[in-house]
This record gives structure tokens, sequence and C-alpha cells, in this order.
């Protein structure tokens, strides 16, 4: 399953209130300035919420959130455990 | 403190309305309502508003010299005015009162402007010559008093505050799109610009001229910033030393007043030091008071408590919940004047009011401390950045970071990500701007708020590019600690620490704050301390504390700096008076202020009420919209273009040539 079409929705939603982006799949959302440090914390909590999953310490690296392609492979990881 | 209007003809004699006159100043009444004066001829009225402290019998402005040509309305205070005093006495002046402001008035009668470079204190004030029918408007070096003006049809009209401008009706109401970019960008307008359309705010450090129809603004004073080679070279013991004398003698002056000085003690270094010095040098019947919040990751009253006994102040503390800061939100706007982007105002207005119930009209602070001695995380962040750019790969370098923010950095593991966003911009560290980029450049993230009507007002206009003009020719042989001092201080500082958070909230109930730490002398010298003396590795404040060691308990030497904040959206959409505030924030009245797109707030206020984990950036948004909400009803929609309060002026001098004498007490 590919989580890709939610995770923007999610971004378009909670972090450009409605704007649609052109984001692209691979790019850095904190370089983008979609996200700032504290907004990592929010992306979590919302990720923990709507898959119903423990995003646990070690997991919370850049390589599984910084990007809708990073947080895509980690979600099918993560919910095919 | 007191609140000064007046309205001046620019081309010879006019029209001068003494009506709008009295309705401008009795507006300003909550800054001091202890008398009134007017003064008015053909070309000019002036108005005072009067806050007694310096000589409470014969002090009623506007005071004048000695042949009655020279008139002045005065707000603020001249801390050095007892030796100028003497030196005018002895060059032959004659007074008729022991006040400050008629020691203004005869040094600008011996020398013109160049009485500004003797002044130290803060001030906002106008001088009419009435033999050269000239006019004279200055305002302190670092902006702690306010003073705006606007020039229309033919007349020149200003103020301590701008609502006592828009008390004449022919001015135009209206929010400046520019300058709410500013503000969703720095947290403050820039230096002269108001919230307001053409109406401007004298600079910190800058006068006024109006001489036969000619106008003439200039600075007489700039924020110092000398380059690396005119540092001085002391040791950090005698750096110590020097500083000490200055600021107890900037202490010490600010005490001069015929009423009860208090203190502001928030528990931090600044505050703590302060007091400590009025308690030990000068007053031993101390009276601080302090703000501890119902909200624990705000509260510091446990240090305000340990201090009060260590220094055997008698201490009050207001405790503030989250209901009152939604409750007195509105209020606080009404004076600010300008949308804000935190809620930190609101528990100053009331301590500021709990200051007045106690009889007391004067506050010496520790504002400015963090700006001057080097104490904000900004500072460190942009030396750590810096040094990191240097070798952008470095781990160790990018985990120093993680040093300065241990509450965001709680959890080590996401160390990673948060590391990342600080790296933004380390390929630009010779950017002038490179301190404060990153945090604008997050900030201004909230201008997705804005509706599609206001972002084509604003245009291609770009703020940031508006400062680059701005900043000093020299600006790039400055240290990078200097350049972030810089621009903290004239941006952050004067426009929004000493205004919205200063002396608005201070004056709402006639309350003076006097900042030590802002003494020029202090500013000049500290502007010449090597930055490493000001921040020792990630020490901040070395000197400072330094300074305070040997009059503070250790444990509050070296606490780390916690910044002053109060809590946003717990208690702007969960406080008591949510009513209002979601009125202010409903779709109709959004559409109809037209400055924000209804269908993202929307989607913004759902997003605070139902998520705990909420960013910094979206607590920015919901205040700055809520605001510029508030802001536009009361200034734009619904403005009182009366006063319901009369006012009857206990001095009234009529200079008018066809003057019908119908006033009482005339002189």
């Amino acid at each position: 399953m590919d989580y890709i079409k939610d995770i923007n929705q999610l971004i378009v939603d909670n972090f450009l209130f409605g704007d649609e982006n052109d984001l692209k799949n691979n790019a850095s959302l904190l370089e983008n300035g979609i996200i700032d440090s504290t907004g990592v914390l929010e992306l979590i909590s919302f990720l923990e919420e709507t898959y119903k999953i423990t995003i646990e310490d070690d997991e919370m690296i850049p390589d599984n959130l910084d990007s809708m392609n990073n947080i895509n492979n980690f979600l099918k990881k993560k919910l095919s455990d | 403190m007191c609140g000064i209007a007046g309205i001046c003809h620019i081309n010879g004699p006019g029209q001068i309305s003494l009506d709008t006159l009295n309705t401008m100043t009795a507006v300003l009444r909550h800054r001091g309502a202890d008398e009134s004066g007017i003064y008015i001829d053909d070309h000019i009225g002036l108005g005072h508003a009067r806050l007694s402290i310096i000589d409470l019998t014969s002090g009623t402005q506007p005071i004048h010299n000695e042949d009655k040509t020279l008139w002045i309305v005065f707000n603020g205070e001249i801390f050095n005015y007892p030796e100028l005093r003497k030196q005018l006495i002895d060059d032959g002046h004659h007074f008729y009162t022991t006040t400050d402001t008629e020691v203004v008035l005869h040094l600008y009668e011996r020398g013109g402007l160049q009485c500004l470079s003797l002044l130290n204190g803060q001030f906002a004030f106008a001088i009419w010559d009435s033999s050269k029918k000239q006019l004279f408007l200055a305002r302190d070096r670092m902006g702690i008093c306010p003073l705006h003006y606007t020039i229309q049809n033919g007349y020149l009209y200003f103020a301590s505050e701008i609502k006592s401008i828009f008390m004449e009706k022919k001015i135009k109401r209206e929010i400046n799109p520019i300058a709410l970019d500013q503000i969703f960008t720095f947290w403050a307008p820039l230096p002269q610009f108001t919230a307001f359309k053409n109406i401007k705010e004298l600079e910190p450090g800058q006068f006024l001229q109006i001489n036969k129809s000619q106008i003439n603004i200039k600075k007489y004073w700039h924020f110092p910033i000398p380059s690396r080679n005119e540092k001085i070279g002391a040791s950090p013991e005698e750096l110590t030393e020097e500083l000490m004398h200055l600021l107890s003698d900037a202490v010490r002056i600010r005490l001069i007043a015929d009423v009860t000085v208090g203190t502001y003690l928030s528990g931090g270094l600044d505050s703590s030091g302060i007091t400590a010095l009025v308690a030990k040098y000068f007053n031993h019947d101390v009276q601080s008071f302090g703000i501890r919040f119902e909200a624990s990751d705000f509260d510091e009253s446990v240090y305000q408590k340990q201090l009060a006994s260590f220094l055997n102040v008698n201490h009050k503390e207001l405790s503030i919940s989250n209901n009152d800061i939604a409750s007195h939100f509105s209020e606080i706007l009404w004076h600010a004047e300008k949308p804000i982007l935190r809620t930190a105002p609101v528990p100053l207005f009331l301590l500021s009011k709990l200051v007045s119930e106690n009889g007391l009209k004067v506050i010496l602070t520790g504002e400015g401390a963090d700006e001057i001695f080097g104490g904000y995380n900004i500072f460190k962040e942009t030396l750590i950045r810096k040094f990191w750019s240097r070798k952008p790969g470095d781990q160790n370098r990018a985990d120093l970071i993680t040093r300065i923010y241990p509450n965001i950095f709680k959890n080590p593991l996401l160390k990673k990500s948060l590391i990342k966003f600080f790296a933004q911009g380390l390929d630009k560290a010779d950017d002038p701007l490179f301190s404060h980029l990153i945090r604008w450049n997050n900030t201004k993230r909230i201008k997705t708020f804005f509706s599609d009507d206001l972002k084509k007002e604003i245009g291609d206009y770009d703020c940031i590019e508006e400062i680059r003009q701005l900043i000093p020719d020299h600006f790039d042989t400055c240290s990078s600690l200097t350049k972030a001092q810089y621009l903290e201080s004239t941006l952050f500082l004067s426009n929004y620490l000493l205004s919205s958070q200063g002396d608005r909230v201070a004056m709402a109930h006639a309350v003076e704050t006097r900042p030590p730490f802002l003494d020029h002398r202090i500013i000049e010298f500290m502007a010449r301390v090597p930055s490493v003396w000001k921040i020792l590795g990630l020490n901040e404040k070395h000197i400072l504390k330094k300074m305070f060691k040997d009059i503070l308990p250790k444990n509050i030497v070296d606490r780390p700096k916690n910044p002053y904040r109060a809590p946003i959206q717990q208690s702007l959409l969960a406080g008591h008076n949510c009513e209002f505030i979601k009125g202010m924030l409903c779709e109709t009245k959004i559409q109809k202020s037209g400055y924000f797109n209804a269908k993202k707030v929307h989607a913004l206020t759902k997003k605070l009420n139902t998520q705990k984990n909420i960013n910094e950036v979206d607590g920015m948004a919901i205040a700055g919209i809520l605001s510029t909400q508030i802001l536009d009803d009361q200034y734009i929609q619904n403005f009182p273009l009366t006063t319901n309060l009369p006012l009857i002026p206990n001095l009234m001098i009529d200079h008018r040539s066809d003057n019908t004498g119908k006033l009482a007490g005339k002189a």
C-alpha cells in the first residue's frame, strides 16, 4: 500500500492549511520551510494518531520523517511489521 | 510619564481647533490623570496629560522660558537634570519650577537641537518657539517613550499614542498592509512604521523640526556598533568594575523621584540584579512586583520568593491564569495599537495595575540587559551556527546547538531532525542578516493566512530586503554577535519590548517603567566590549554575571536564561472569553475585515482546538490573526471619535489672535 496521497493531504491540511503544494515527494520538509523544529513533534503525533502506531525514539530520524517519500517508506515498513 | 499631543499648521498661521486638541489630550488621560494643560496660538496647539513624578506642586505643563517665547510639553524623565540645571543657573537661566522639563526647555534655548546629546533619559517632547515659529519634536535614544505623527492637509498632528491623532475626524484610519507584512515577519513593524497607513512613529534617537514650512527629520543618535578594531582592550575584571560603577549610577539616577520607586522582579538575573542594587545601595524599603503563572511551564515564582527573602524586599506577586490572558487580550490591543504575535504583554498590563493599586507610579525593570550584555539564545545560536558553518559536516559542531535548546531537544533521538532545521542557511554565514534570517523565515510562514486581497496590496514588497537597505555601511566590519545585537535591539527591543510590552501596558495604568540597563552610557560602553567577554564559550552575559556574583545567590547567577513568555493557544482558545474570541475569528468577521483567508483561519482554529502538540508558528499565527481582527474592530470599524472624559485643563494658555476668552483659567 502507498501512503503518499494521504501524507500529502495530512501536510496540506495541517501545515499548509489547504494550500495545494507542488512539493516533490523527495523534498525535505524542514529545508523547505514546511515544518520547523517544533513542527517535527507535531508531525510525529499526527502520524501516531492517524495510523495508530507508536513511533519509537530511535525511529525519529530524518531518514524516516523528513520527506513524503521517507514517511511513506517508514509507514510501509512500520505497518507491515 | 505623561501624554503629549499637538497640532501644527505648517505654512504660517491657520485654524487650530481647540476642541480637537482637547479631545486629543483627553484620550491620553490614562497616561497621566494628575493634571492637564493646553497651549494654543494661531500656529500651534500643544496638549499635555500629566503624571506627576517630579515637582508635584508647580510642574504643570506646558512650561515656558523666562520671556514666554518657548513652550514645551514633555513626556518622560531626564535623569541627569540636577547637574544640567545647575550649569544653566550658572549660565544665568531662571527657573520657576524644579522640574526636569524646564531644564530641557532652557537647554534648547541655549543650544537648540544640540541639547539632545546632553540628555540622559527617556523622553518624547515638543518645543514651540513662538517668536521664530519653529517646532521641535524629539524622542529618546532607544525609543522608551513613544511619539507618533502624521502630516496631512498642511497640518502636522503628533501624539504619544495614535488614538489621540485619530481624534481628528479628517484623518483616515486604515491598517497598513506593509506594516502587517513586517509584523508577520519580525513581530513588530520596522522603525518609523505603525500599523496604520500614513501614521508614522518618530524613530528612537530622532528629531523633527519645522522651520518656515520646511520639515527636517534626522537621527541624532545611532545604536553603536563599533568595528572589531575599536574594542576596549581591558581585562574582564577591569570591565566588570567599570560597568558596575556605571550601572550603580544608572540605578541611582533612576531613583530620583518625588514618589516611591519600585521594581519588577521576575526571578531572572537582570531584574534580580537591579532589585539587589536598589535594596543594597539606595533604598532599604523596596517594593517589588512579580508574575506567577497558572501554567507551570511559564512560572518562575519560586525564584522570586527566594530573592525576596534573600534581599529582604517586600514582594507582591500576581497570579495569572489562562483566563486572565484571554479576558484582557482585547484591552491591551487598545493600548498597544499594533497586532502582536504573543500574549506576553497581557500579564505585564495586569502587573502595572497591581503597581498602581499599591500607590506606586515608577518601576525599575531589567529590560535591555539581554540585548546589551548578550543574553538571548539567538546570540549563542548565531555563534554556534557561524562556527558550524565553517565545517558543516562536523557532528560535534552540530551537536552544540542541542545545548542551548535543552527543552526542544528533550528527546535525544529527535536530535537529527531538529539539527537539520538549524542547519538551514549555514551556506550563507556571511549574510549580514545571518543571525535572524532563520527566525524571520520561520515566522513569515504565517503570512500563508493573508487573504488574496491583502497579498495583492503588499505586492512584491519584501520587508527583509527593506532591512538590508537600513543596515549601516560598516556592518560588515562588525562581529557576528555585534550584528545580531544590533538587529535585536533596533527591531525587536525598540518596536515590541519597549512598546507593546513596555510603555503601553505600563502607561495603561499610569505606571512609568525605567530600564537602567538602557542608560546610553552603558549601551555605548558595552558596544566596545569584545564579544568574547559578553558570551564566553556558551556562557551568556558573562560580564553581567561577574558583576552580580557578590550581590545575588549563586543559583540565580548560574540559572540558565529563561525567556519571559506567556501561554498563547491554551489561553486564547480555551479561556472563558473564548466566545468573544470565536466571534472575532468567525468567517463573517474575517471576510468583512478582509485581511485573512477565512478558510485557512477556520482550519487553523480547528487544529488548535483538537491537537495537543502545537508548534510555535501556529501559536504566533493565531495571536497575530486575532490581534489584527481586534485592532480592526477597535480602530477602523468602531473607533470612538469622542471621549466621554471632558477635559478641563488645569492650565490654559490661549495666545490666538482672535481668542474669545471663553475659557476659564486663561493665563
